[in-house]
Protein backbone atom coordinates (compact mmCIF):
# COMPACT_ATOMS: atom_id res chain seq x y z
CA UNK A 1 0.00 0.00 0.00
CA UNK A 2 2.98 2.36 0.90
CA UNK A 3 6.13 2.26 -0.87
CA UNK A 4 9.08 4.45 0.42
CA UNK A 5 12.35 4.09 -0.78
CA UNK A 6 15.56 6.13 -0.16
CA UNK A 7 13.59 9.23 1.42
CA UNK A 8 15.65 12.04 2.16
CA UNK A 9 14.22 15.33 3.63
CA UNK A 10 16.97 18.50 4.97
CA UNK A 11 15.87 21.40 6.73
CA UNK A 12 18.15 24.36 6.16
CA UNK A 13 21.30 24.90 3.99
CA UNK A 14 25.05 25.68 4.32
CA UNK A 15 26.69 24.88 8.00
CA UNK A 16 23.26 24.95 9.26
CA UNK A 17 22.09 21.58 6.89
CA UNK A 18 20.37 19.04 8.55
CA UNK A 19 19.54 15.43 7.12
CA UNK A 20 16.54 15.15 9.25
CA UNK A 21 15.52 11.90 6.84
CA UNK A 22 18.29 10.18 5.68
CA UNK A 23 17.63 7.47 3.29
CA UNK A 24 15.09 5.59 4.31
CA UNK A 25 12.90 3.10 2.65
CA UNK A 26 10.37 0.67 3.89
CA UNK A 27 7.02 -0.61 2.81
CA UNK A 28 3.62 -1.25 4.28
CA UNK A 29 1.39 -3.85 3.00
CA UNK A 30 -2.37 -3.46 2.84
CA UNK A 31 -4.18 -4.05 5.82
CA UNK A 32 -1.44 -3.78 7.74
CA UNK A 33 0.22 -0.81 10.40
CA UNK A 34 3.46 -0.30 10.33
CA UNK A 35 5.27 1.49 13.17
CA UNK A 36 8.18 3.98 13.33
CA UNK A 37 9.52 4.37 17.01
CA UNK A 38 12.48 6.55 18.23
CA UNK A 39 13.46 8.95 20.41
CA UNK A 40 12.67 12.53 20.13
CA UNK A 41 14.21 14.29 17.15
CA UNK A 42 15.01 11.13 15.16
CA UNK A 43 12.93 12.14 12.06
CA UNK A 44 9.67 9.63 12.26
CA UNK A 45 7.38 12.76 12.17
CA UNK A 46 9.39 14.47 9.46
CA UNK A 47 8.58 11.08 7.63
CA UNK A 48 4.99 11.18 7.71
CA UNK A 49 4.71 14.59 7.21
CA UNK A 50 6.25 14.06 3.64
CA UNK A 51 3.84 10.97 3.22
CA UNK A 52 0.92 13.46 3.71
CA UNK A 53 2.08 16.16 1.88
CA UNK A 54 2.33 18.56 4.43
CA UNK A 55 6.07 18.77 3.65
CA UNK A 56 6.75 19.35 0.04
CA UNK A 57 10.89 19.67 0.09
CA UNK A 58 11.99 15.75 0.05
CA UNK A 59 13.69 13.74 -2.92
CA UNK A 60 13.25 9.73 -3.02
CA UNK A 61 10.40 7.97 -4.12
CA UNK A 62 7.07 7.61 -2.15
CA UNK A 63 4.19 5.15 -3.68
CA UNK A 64 0.62 5.36 -2.01
CA UNK A 65 -1.66 2.59 -3.45
CA UNK A 66 0.52 1.68 -6.63
CA UNK A 67 0.67 5.76 -7.53
CA UNK A 68 3.76 7.68 -7.85
CA UNK A 69 3.58 11.09 -5.37
CA UNK A 70 5.00 13.90 -6.35
CA UNK A 71 5.29 16.86 -3.90
CA UNK A 72 2.07 18.65 -4.84
CA UNK A 73 -1.17 16.00 -3.85
CA UNK A 74 -4.30 16.43 -5.79
CA UNK A 75 -7.42 16.40 -3.78
CA UNK A 76 -8.19 13.07 -4.70
CA UNK A 77 -5.08 12.34 -2.39
CA UNK A 78 -6.66 13.46 0.64
CA UNK A 79 -9.81 11.20 0.30
CA UNK A 80 -7.45 8.56 0.32
CA UNK A 81 -4.96 9.43 3.14
CA UNK A 82 -5.80 11.00 6.38
CA UNK A 83 -3.99 11.96 9.43
CA UNK A 84 -4.59 12.20 13.08
CA UNK A 85 -2.40 14.52 15.22
CA UNK A 86 -0.41 14.47 18.11
CA UNK A 87 -1.72 17.52 20.34
CA UNK A 88 -5.81 17.20 20.19
CA UNK A 89 -5.38 20.86 21.70
CA UNK A 90 -3.86 22.04 18.46
CA UNK A 91 -5.18 20.44 15.70
CA UNK A 92 -8.46 21.47 16.36
CA UNK A 93 -10.04 24.91 14.91
CA UNK A 94 -10.99 26.95 18.20
CA UNK A 95 -13.53 28.96 17.15
CA UNK A 96 -15.19 26.00 15.25
CA UNK A 97 -17.86 23.25 16.88
CA UNK A 98 -17.38 19.90 16.10
CA UNK A 99 -20.01 19.99 13.31
CA UNK A 100 -18.01 22.59 11.24
CA UNK A 101 -14.70 20.64 12.12
CA UNK A 102 -16.53 17.57 10.44
CA UNK A 103 -18.90 19.43 7.52
CA UNK A 104 -15.58 20.95 6.03
CA UNK A 105 -14.19 17.39 4.53
CA UNK A 106 -17.90 16.59 3.66
CA UNK A 107 -17.66 19.70 1.34
CA UNK A 108 -14.21 19.64 0.33
CA UNK A 109 -14.89 16.41 -1.62
CA UNK A 110 -18.31 17.15 -2.12
CA UNK A 111 -19.89 13.72 -0.28
CA UNK A 112 -23.29 13.69 0.02
CA UNK A 113 -25.72 12.42 3.05
CA UNK A 114 -23.71 15.11 5.63
CA UNK A 115 -25.92 14.35 8.48
CA UNK A 116 -25.52 11.09 8.39
CA UNK A 117 -22.41 10.91 8.15
CA UNK A 118 -21.36 13.18 10.75
CA UNK A 119 -23.88 11.15 13.19
CA UNK A 120 -22.41 7.85 12.25
CA UNK A 121 -18.47 8.97 11.98
CA UNK A 122 -19.52 10.46 16.09
CA UNK A 123 -21.27 6.87 17.08
CA UNK A 124 -18.03 4.90 15.57
CA UNK A 125 -15.49 7.34 17.87
CA UNK A 126 -17.82 7.17 20.76
CA UNK A 127 -18.71 10.34 20.89
CA UNK A 128 -23.24 10.69 21.28
CA UNK A 129 -25.03 13.38 19.43
CA UNK A 130 -24.34 15.68 22.14
CA UNK A 131 -21.17 16.33 21.65
CA UNK A 132 -21.83 17.53 17.68
CA UNK A 133 -22.46 21.17 18.04
CA UNK A 134 -19.93 21.64 21.14
CA UNK A 135 -16.38 23.77 20.68
CA UNK A 136 -13.22 22.18 21.71
CA UNK A 137 -12.53 24.34 25.03
CA UNK A 138 -15.98 22.25 26.07
CA UNK A 139 -14.50 18.82 25.31
CA UNK A 140 -11.29 17.13 27.03
CA UNK A 141 -8.47 15.65 25.73
CA UNK A 142 -9.60 12.56 25.09
CA UNK A 143 -12.49 13.65 23.05
CA UNK A 144 -11.14 16.59 21.26
CA UNK A 145 -9.02 13.66 19.94
CA UNK A 146 -11.85 11.45 18.92
CA UNK A 147 -13.06 14.45 17.54
CA UNK A 148 -9.56 14.42 15.09
CA UNK A 149 -9.95 10.53 14.73
CA UNK A 150 -13.93 11.42 13.30
CA UNK A 151 -12.51 13.87 11.28
CA UNK A 152 -9.67 11.94 9.53
CA UNK A 153 -12.44 8.78 9.48
CA UNK A 154 -15.04 11.03 7.88
CA UNK A 155 -13.74 10.78 4.40
CA UNK A 156 -13.97 7.06 4.72
CA UNK A 157 -9.60 7.28 3.56
CA UNK A 158 -7.74 3.68 3.18
CA UNK A 159 -4.51 4.90 5.11
CA UNK A 160 -4.30 6.35 8.25
CA UNK A 161 -1.12 7.96 9.55
CA UNK A 162 -0.91 8.53 13.51
CA UNK A 163 1.19 10.85 14.98
CA UNK A 164 1.57 10.16 18.76
CA UNK A 165 -1.77 9.53 18.49
CA UNK A 166 -1.90 9.38 22.43
CA UNK A 167 1.46 10.77 24.28
CA UNK A 168 -0.05 14.17 24.67
CA UNK A 169 -3.46 12.22 26.95
CA UNK A 170 -2.90 11.31 30.17
CA UNK A 171 -2.59 7.44 30.70
CA UNK A 172 -6.24 6.14 31.69
CA UNK A 173 -7.48 8.16 28.12
CA UNK A 174 -4.30 6.69 25.97
CA UNK A 175 -5.76 2.89 26.47
CA UNK A 176 -9.28 4.26 25.34
CA UNK A 177 -8.17 5.74 22.71
CA UNK A 178 -5.38 2.97 21.16
CA UNK A 179 -8.61 0.64 21.42
CA UNK A 180 -10.82 2.61 19.57
CA UNK A 181 -7.57 2.90 17.17
CA UNK A 182 -7.46 -0.68 16.92
CA UNK A 183 -11.12 -1.50 16.69
CA UNK A 184 -11.30 1.16 13.78
CA UNK A 185 -8.79 -0.22 12.12
CA UNK A 186 -10.20 -3.38 12.00
CA UNK A 187 -13.90 -2.32 10.79
CA UNK A 188 -12.86 -0.39 8.08
CA UNK A 189 -9.34 -2.26 6.93
CA UNK A 190 -7.32 0.62 7.30
CA UNK A 191 -3.96 0.34 6.44
CA UNK A 192 -2.08 2.33 9.32
CA UNK A 193 1.42 3.77 10.32
CA UNK A 194 1.91 4.47 13.39
CA UNK A 195 4.54 7.07 14.86
CA UNK A 196 5.40 6.46 18.49
CA UNK A 197 8.39 7.05 20.56
CA UNK A 198 6.28 4.33 23.57
CA UNK A 199 7.73 0.67 22.44
CA UNK A 200 4.24 -0.77 24.49
CA UNK A 201 2.07 1.58 22.12
CA UNK A 202 4.25 0.18 19.34
CA UNK A 203 3.81 -3.18 20.41
CA UNK A 204 -0.18 -3.11 20.98
CA UNK A 205 -0.91 -1.75 17.60
CA UNK A 206 1.53 -2.80 15.27
CA UNK A 207 2.16 -5.57 12.89
CA UNK A 208 5.83 -4.40 12.00
CA UNK A 209 8.04 -2.17 12.90
CA UNK A 210 11.19 -0.09 12.07
CA UNK A 211 13.70 1.36 15.12
CA UNK A 212 14.94 4.61 13.78
CA UNK A 213 17.37 7.34 15.32
CA UNK A 214 19.29 10.01 13.63
CA UNK A 215 17.16 10.06 10.54
CA UNK A 216 17.93 6.47 9.56
CA UNK A 217 16.16 3.15 10.05
CA UNK A 218 18.78 1.12 12.30
CA UNK A 219 16.46 -2.05 12.18
CA UNK A 220 13.12 -3.59 10.98
CA UNK A 221 11.64 -6.44 12.91
CA UNK A 222 8.20 -7.56 13.98
CA UNK A 223 6.37 -7.18 17.02
CA UNK A 224 6.99 -11.02 17.69
CA UNK A 225 10.51 -10.62 17.58
CA UNK A 226 9.92 -7.23 19.59
CA UNK A 227 8.30 -9.04 22.26
CA UNK A 228 10.65 -11.72 22.42
CA UNK A 229 13.48 -9.06 23.17
CA UNK A 230 14.91 -10.55 19.51
CA UNK A 231 16.79 -7.11 18.73
CA UNK A 232 19.89 -7.15 16.45
CA UNK A 233 20.85 -3.69 16.91
CA UNK A 234 22.91 -2.07 20.10
CA UNK A 235 20.23 0.94 19.68
CA UNK A 236 17.20 -1.05 19.80
CA UNK A 237 18.53 -3.11 22.62
CA UNK A 238 18.93 0.14 24.77
CA UNK A 239 15.48 1.59 23.68
CA UNK A 240 14.15 -1.57 25.02
CA UNK A 241 15.93 -1.66 27.97
CA UNK A 242 14.95 1.80 28.41
CA UNK A 243 11.16 1.19 28.01
CA UNK A 244 11.56 -1.39 31.25
CA UNK A 245 11.86 1.19 33.34
CA UNK A 246 14.53 3.53 34.65
CA UNK A 247 17.97 1.82 34.86
CA UNK A 248 20.92 3.12 36.74
CA UNK A 249 23.49 1.74 34.70
CA UNK A 250 22.34 1.82 31.27
CA UNK A 251 21.45 5.66 31.88
CA UNK A 252 25.01 6.04 32.84
CA UNK A 253 25.66 3.85 29.49
CA UNK A 254 23.88 6.29 27.08
CA UNK A 255 25.59 8.99 29.33
CA UNK A 256 29.11 7.81 28.44
CA UNK A 257 27.86 6.64 24.74
CA UNK A 258 26.92 10.82 24.23
CA UNK A 259 29.58 12.33 26.01
CA UNK A 260 31.56 10.16 23.31
CA UNK A 261 29.79 10.76 20.74
CA UNK A 262 29.47 14.58 21.15
CA UNK B 1 -45.98 45.75 37.46
CA UNK B 2 -45.29 42.96 39.68
CA UNK B 3 -47.44 40.30 37.66
CA UNK B 4 -45.48 41.70 34.72
CA UNK B 5 -41.95 40.90 36.25
CA UNK B 6 -43.55 37.43 37.45
CA UNK B 7 -44.78 37.01 34.18
CA UNK B 8 -41.18 37.83 32.37
CA UNK B 9 -39.44 35.84 35.01
CA UNK B 10 -39.96 32.49 33.56
CA UNK B 11 -39.47 33.18 29.89
CA UNK B 12 -36.19 34.77 31.01
CA UNK B 13 -34.51 32.03 33.01
CA UNK B 14 -35.62 29.66 29.99
CA UNK B 15 -34.27 32.00 27.95
CA UNK B 16 -31.12 32.33 30.25
CA UNK B 17 -30.66 28.36 30.49
CA UNK B 18 -31.29 27.80 27.05
CA UNK B 19 -28.12 29.93 26.60
CA UNK B 20 -26.14 27.99 29.21
CA UNK B 21 -26.89 24.69 28.63
CA UNK B 22 -24.26 22.04 28.85
CA UNK B 23 -25.98 20.41 25.48
CA UNK B 24 -26.21 22.28 22.76
CA UNK B 25 -28.39 20.97 19.99
CA UNK B 26 -28.12 23.41 16.88
CA UNK B 27 -25.20 25.59 15.46
CA UNK B 28 -27.51 28.77 15.98
CA UNK B 29 -27.81 28.10 19.81
CA UNK B 30 -23.52 27.14 19.95
CA UNK B 31 -22.87 30.10 18.73
CA UNK B 32 -25.82 32.55 20.22
CA UNK B 33 -23.84 30.88 23.80
CA UNK B 34 -20.65 32.07 22.79
CA UNK B 35 -21.99 35.52 22.54
CA UNK B 36 -23.95 35.21 25.95
CA UNK B 37 -21.23 34.33 27.24
CA UNK B 38 -18.78 36.83 25.51
CA UNK B 39 -21.91 39.33 26.82
CA UNK B 40 -21.90 38.27 30.33
CA UNK B 41 -17.82 38.86 30.33
CA UNK B 42 -18.25 42.68 29.07
CA UNK B 43 -20.49 43.21 31.62
CA UNK B 44 -18.18 42.96 34.53
CA UNK B 45 -15.89 45.33 32.98
CA UNK B 46 -18.04 49.36 34.23
CA UNK B 47 -15.62 50.82 32.15
CA UNK B 48 -16.64 49.42 29.06
CA UNK B 49 -19.99 49.71 29.95
CA UNK B 50 -19.65 53.19 29.79
CA UNK B 51 -18.11 53.19 26.56
CA UNK B 52 -20.90 51.18 25.05
CA UNK B 53 -23.78 53.36 26.60
CA UNK B 54 -22.19 56.32 25.67
CA UNK B 55 -22.02 54.66 21.50
CA UNK B 56 -25.67 53.38 22.04
CA UNK B 57 -26.80 56.97 23.24
CA UNK B 58 -25.18 58.24 20.43
CA UNK B 59 -27.02 55.82 17.81
CA UNK B 60 -30.29 56.84 19.74
CA UNK B 61 -29.77 60.31 19.00
CA UNK B 62 -28.51 59.96 15.79
CA UNK B 63 -31.60 57.55 14.71
CA UNK B 64 -34.51 60.66 16.67
CA UNK B 65 -32.67 63.50 15.27
CA UNK B 66 -36.08 64.96 13.99
CA UNK B 67 -37.64 64.45 17.38
CA UNK B 68 -34.56 65.61 19.82
CA UNK B 69 -33.32 68.49 18.12
CA UNK B 70 -35.13 72.12 19.42
CA UNK B 71 -34.56 73.68 15.77
CA UNK B 72 -33.36 72.52 12.17
CA UNK B 73 -29.32 72.61 11.71
CA UNK B 74 -29.43 75.51 9.69
CA UNK B 75 -32.43 77.58 10.95
CA UNK B 76 -30.68 80.78 11.55
CA UNK B 77 -32.22 83.94 13.98
CA UNK B 78 -30.19 86.55 13.96
CA UNK B 79 -31.21 88.49 16.70
CA UNK B 80 -30.10 85.77 18.62
CA UNK B 81 -26.61 85.43 17.70
CA UNK B 82 -24.09 84.09 19.96
CA UNK B 83 -25.79 83.78 23.25
CA UNK B 84 -24.50 81.66 26.13
CA UNK B 85 -26.28 78.51 27.06
CA UNK B 86 -30.00 79.39 28.03
CA UNK B 87 -33.28 77.82 28.99
CA UNK B 88 -34.11 78.56 25.05
CA UNK B 89 -30.98 77.34 23.63
CA UNK B 90 -29.28 74.85 25.67
CA UNK B 91 -25.84 75.13 24.36
CA UNK B 92 -25.98 78.57 23.40
CA UNK B 93 -26.53 79.88 19.77
CA UNK B 94 -23.56 80.69 17.30
CA UNK B 95 -22.60 83.45 15.12
CA UNK B 96 -25.58 83.05 13.13
CA UNK B 97 -27.82 82.60 15.92
CA UNK B 98 -28.15 79.09 14.83
CA UNK B 99 -28.70 76.56 17.90
CA UNK B 100 -25.54 74.57 18.77
CA UNK B 101 -27.24 71.91 21.02
CA UNK B 102 -29.80 71.20 17.71
CA UNK B 103 -26.85 71.35 15.27
CA UNK B 104 -25.00 68.98 17.59
CA UNK B 105 -27.43 66.29 17.48
CA UNK B 106 -27.33 66.56 13.66
CA UNK B 107 -24.00 66.52 13.61
CA UNK B 108 -23.90 62.91 15.21
CA UNK B 109 -25.31 61.43 12.25
CA UNK B 110 -22.30 62.72 10.18
CA UNK B 111 -19.90 61.49 12.35
CA UNK B 112 -21.27 57.87 12.83
CA UNK B 113 -21.58 57.99 8.89
CA UNK B 114 -17.98 58.71 8.56
CA UNK B 115 -17.18 56.11 11.42
CA UNK B 116 -18.87 52.81 10.10
CA UNK B 117 -17.87 54.04 6.77
CA UNK B 118 -14.53 54.73 7.20
CA UNK B 119 -14.92 50.66 9.30
CA UNK B 120 -16.79 49.37 6.43
CA UNK B 121 -14.23 49.63 4.11
CA UNK B 122 -10.86 49.94 6.25
CA UNK B 123 -11.90 46.21 7.83
CA UNK B 124 -12.25 44.14 4.98
CA UNK B 125 -9.46 45.46 2.94
CA UNK B 126 -6.60 45.35 5.56
CA UNK B 127 -8.08 41.45 6.73
CA UNK B 128 -8.11 40.21 3.21
CA UNK B 129 -4.19 42.06 2.62
CA UNK B 130 -3.28 40.77 5.92
CA UNK B 131 -4.50 37.06 5.55
CA UNK B 132 -3.81 36.47 2.08
CA UNK B 133 0.18 38.40 2.49
CA UNK B 134 0.36 36.03 5.48
CA UNK B 135 -0.96 32.70 4.68
CA UNK B 136 0.72 32.92 0.91
CA UNK B 137 3.98 34.32 2.18
CA UNK B 138 6.27 34.65 -0.65
CA UNK B 139 5.87 36.77 -3.59
CA UNK B 140 2.78 37.97 -2.53
CA UNK B 141 3.81 38.83 0.53
CA UNK B 142 6.59 41.09 -0.33
CA UNK B 143 4.13 42.82 -3.15
CA UNK B 144 1.56 43.49 -0.60
CA UNK B 145 3.57 44.63 2.47
CA UNK B 146 5.53 46.88 0.50
CA UNK B 147 2.55 48.50 -0.80
CA UNK B 148 1.27 48.78 3.06
CA UNK B 149 4.51 50.16 3.91
CA UNK B 150 3.99 53.14 1.51
CA UNK B 151 0.74 53.57 2.95
CA UNK B 152 2.01 53.62 6.25
CA UNK B 153 5.19 55.62 5.76
CA UNK B 154 3.08 59.01 5.76
CA UNK B 155 1.34 60.59 8.89
CA UNK B 156 -2.68 59.81 8.32
CA UNK B 157 -3.73 63.12 8.68
CA UNK B 158 -0.79 64.10 5.80
CA UNK B 159 -2.17 61.11 3.68
CA UNK B 160 -5.59 62.29 4.12
CA UNK B 161 -4.73 66.05 3.34
CA UNK B 162 -3.09 65.08 -0.02
CA UNK B 163 -5.85 62.84 -0.76
CA UNK B 164 -8.62 65.36 -0.36
CA UNK B 165 -6.51 68.12 -1.64
CA UNK B 166 -6.73 65.63 -4.86
CA UNK B 167 -10.38 64.61 -5.06
CA UNK B 168 -11.44 67.97 -3.52
CA UNK B 169 -13.49 68.66 -0.21
CA UNK B 170 -16.35 67.12 0.51
CA UNK B 171 -17.70 64.66 3.32
CA UNK B 172 -17.34 61.30 0.51
CA UNK B 173 -13.50 62.40 -0.42
CA UNK B 174 -12.84 62.45 3.43
CA UNK B 175 -14.17 59.35 4.34
CA UNK B 176 -12.39 57.75 0.94
CA UNK B 177 -9.21 59.49 2.14
CA UNK B 178 -9.47 58.64 6.03
CA UNK B 179 -10.31 55.02 4.77
CA UNK B 180 -7.48 54.90 2.80
CA UNK B 181 -4.90 55.59 5.86
CA UNK B 182 -6.94 53.55 8.56
CA UNK B 183 -6.12 49.82 6.64
CA UNK B 184 -2.79 49.30 6.42
CA UNK B 185 -2.03 48.84 10.53
CA UNK B 186 -5.06 46.22 9.96
CA UNK B 187 -3.33 44.91 7.62
CA UNK B 188 -0.36 44.51 9.79
CA UNK B 189 -1.99 43.22 12.49
CA UNK B 190 -4.05 40.89 10.40
CA UNK B 191 -0.30 39.24 8.75
CA UNK B 192 1.27 38.56 11.70
CA UNK B 193 -2.03 37.10 13.59
CA UNK B 194 -1.72 34.80 10.27
CA UNK B 195 1.59 34.18 10.71
CA UNK B 196 1.55 32.54 14.17
CA UNK B 197 -2.19 30.73 13.17
CA UNK B 198 -0.56 29.15 9.93
CA UNK B 199 1.87 26.86 11.80
CA UNK B 200 -0.88 25.54 14.16
CA UNK B 201 -1.84 22.32 13.59
CA UNK B 202 -5.48 22.99 12.43
CA UNK B 203 -4.64 24.51 9.93
CA UNK B 204 -1.63 21.64 8.92
CA UNK B 205 -5.20 19.30 9.57
CA UNK B 206 -7.16 20.97 7.27
CA UNK B 207 -4.50 21.13 4.70
CA UNK B 208 -4.54 17.64 4.52
CA UNK B 209 -8.80 17.35 4.05
CA UNK B 210 -7.86 18.49 0.50
CA UNK B 211 -8.74 22.29 1.16
CA UNK B 212 -7.74 24.71 -1.11
CA UNK B 213 -5.48 28.15 -0.09
CA UNK B 214 -8.72 30.47 -0.47
CA UNK B 215 -10.60 28.12 1.47
CA UNK B 216 -8.13 27.95 4.27
CA UNK B 217 -7.73 31.79 4.39
CA UNK B 218 -11.55 32.86 4.71
CA UNK B 219 -12.91 29.76 6.45
CA UNK B 220 -10.03 29.11 8.94
CA UNK B 221 -7.78 31.83 8.78
CA UNK B 222 -9.76 34.68 9.02
CA UNK B 223 -12.15 33.90 11.80
CA UNK B 224 -8.94 33.46 13.84
CA UNK B 225 -8.30 37.42 12.73
CA UNK B 226 -11.40 38.73 13.05
CA UNK B 227 -11.41 39.55 16.75
CA UNK B 228 -8.22 40.95 17.02
CA UNK B 229 -9.35 43.26 13.78
CA UNK B 230 -12.45 44.20 15.14
CA UNK B 231 -11.09 45.61 18.74
CA UNK B 232 -8.22 47.35 16.50
CA UNK B 233 -10.93 49.10 14.43
CA UNK B 234 -12.45 50.13 17.54
CA UNK B 235 -9.33 51.46 19.37
CA UNK B 236 -8.65 53.30 16.09
CA UNK B 237 -12.22 54.60 15.78
CA UNK B 238 -11.42 57.54 17.95
CA UNK B 239 -8.43 58.88 15.63
CA UNK B 240 -10.95 58.09 13.03
CA UNK B 241 -13.52 60.55 14.15
CA UNK B 242 -10.70 63.10 15.15
CA UNK B 243 -8.91 62.86 11.50
CA UNK B 244 -12.39 63.46 10.03
CA UNK B 245 -12.58 66.52 12.91
CA UNK B 246 -9.58 67.68 11.89
CA UNK B 247 -10.30 67.96 8.13
CA UNK B 248 -13.52 69.27 9.09
CA UNK B 249 -11.47 72.02 11.04
CA UNK B 250 -8.83 72.40 7.70
CA UNK B 251 -11.67 73.42 5.71
CA UNK B 252 -11.18 70.50 3.56
CA UNK B 253 -13.99 67.73 5.19
CA UNK B 254 -17.60 67.98 5.35
CA UNK B 255 -17.93 72.07 4.28
CA UNK B 256 -19.64 74.85 6.59
CA UNK B 257 -23.26 74.83 6.43
CA UNK B 258 -23.08 71.13 7.55
CA UNK B 259 -23.01 70.64 11.26
CA UNK B 260 -20.27 68.41 11.61
CA UNK B 261 -18.36 68.95 14.61
CA UNK B 262 -14.85 69.66 13.38
CA UNK B 263 -16.12 72.37 10.94
CA UNK B 264 -18.14 73.42 14.03
CA UNK B 265 -15.20 73.86 16.10
CA UNK B 266 -13.15 75.32 13.34
CA UNK B 267 -16.02 78.27 13.23
CA UNK B 268 -16.25 78.63 17.10
CA UNK B 269 -12.46 79.51 17.09
CA UNK B 270 -12.82 83.14 16.04
CA UNK B 271 -15.16 83.78 18.81
CA UNK B 272 -12.95 81.52 21.25
CA UNK B 273 -12.69 84.81 23.94
CA UNK B 274 -16.01 85.87 23.41
CA UNK B 275 -18.33 83.36 23.22
CA UNK B 276 -16.16 79.49 24.61
CA UNK B 277 -19.46 77.22 24.07
CA UNK B 278 -18.68 77.89 20.27
CA UNK B 279 -15.86 75.79 20.25
CA UNK B 280 -16.50 74.04 23.64
CA UNK B 281 -19.52 72.17 22.67
CA UNK B 282 -18.48 70.53 19.63
CA UNK B 283 -15.08 69.81 20.90
CA UNK B 284 -16.37 68.00 24.30
CA UNK B 285 -18.56 66.23 21.77
CA UNK B 286 -15.92 65.00 19.80
CA UNK B 287 -13.92 64.51 22.93
CA UNK B 288 -16.95 62.23 24.56
CA UNK B 289 -17.28 60.10 21.13
CA UNK B 290 -13.37 59.15 21.30
CA UNK B 291 -13.57 58.59 24.16
CA UNK B 292 -16.87 55.98 24.74
CA UNK B 293 -14.60 54.11 21.50
CA UNK B 294 -11.91 53.62 23.29
CA UNK B 295 -13.45 52.11 26.21
CA UNK B 296 -15.66 50.32 24.56
CA UNK B 297 -12.24 49.05 22.15
CA UNK B 298 -10.87 48.04 25.12
CA UNK B 299 -13.72 46.06 26.82
CA UNK B 300 -14.12 44.13 23.54
CA UNK B 301 -9.99 43.31 23.19
CA UNK B 302 -10.27 41.88 26.96
CA UNK B 303 -13.63 39.95 26.03
CA UNK B 304 -12.52 38.95 22.58
CA UNK B 305 -8.78 38.07 22.99
CA UNK B 306 -8.04 34.64 22.43
CA UNK B 307 -4.96 35.04 25.08
CA UNK B 308 -7.18 36.20 27.86
CA UNK B 309 -9.51 33.57 27.41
Amino acid sequence: MIVVEDLRVTFGSGDSLVHAVDGVSFRVEAGETFGLVGESGCGKSTILRALCGLNDNWHGAIAVDREVMTPKRPKTFFKKVQMVFQDPYGSLHPRHTVNTTLMEPIAIHGLDQADRRIARVLDQVGLGAAYRFRYPHQLSGGQRQRVAIARALIVEPKVLLLDEPTSALDVSVQAEILNLLSDIRQVARLTCMLVSHDLSVIAHMCHRLAVMNHGKVYEEMSVEDLEAGRARHAYTRQLLQASLGYDRRLAADAAREGLEVG
Amino acid sequence: MSANAAAAGPHRRRLHRWLTAEVTTSPQQASLQRLYFGWLRFRRNPLAMIGLSILLALIVIALLAPWLAHYGSNDQDLYARLKPPSAAHWLGTDELGRDIYSRLIWGSRITLYIACLVAIIAAPVGLIVGTTSGYLGGWTDTVLMRVTDIFLSFPGLVLALAFVAALGPGIENAVIAIALTAWPPIARLARAETLTIRSSDYIAAIRIQGASPLRIIVKHVMPMCVPSVIVRITLNMAGIILTAAGLGFLGLGAQPPSPEWGAMLSTGRQYLIGAWWLAAMPGLAILLTSLAFNLFGDGLRDVLDPRTE
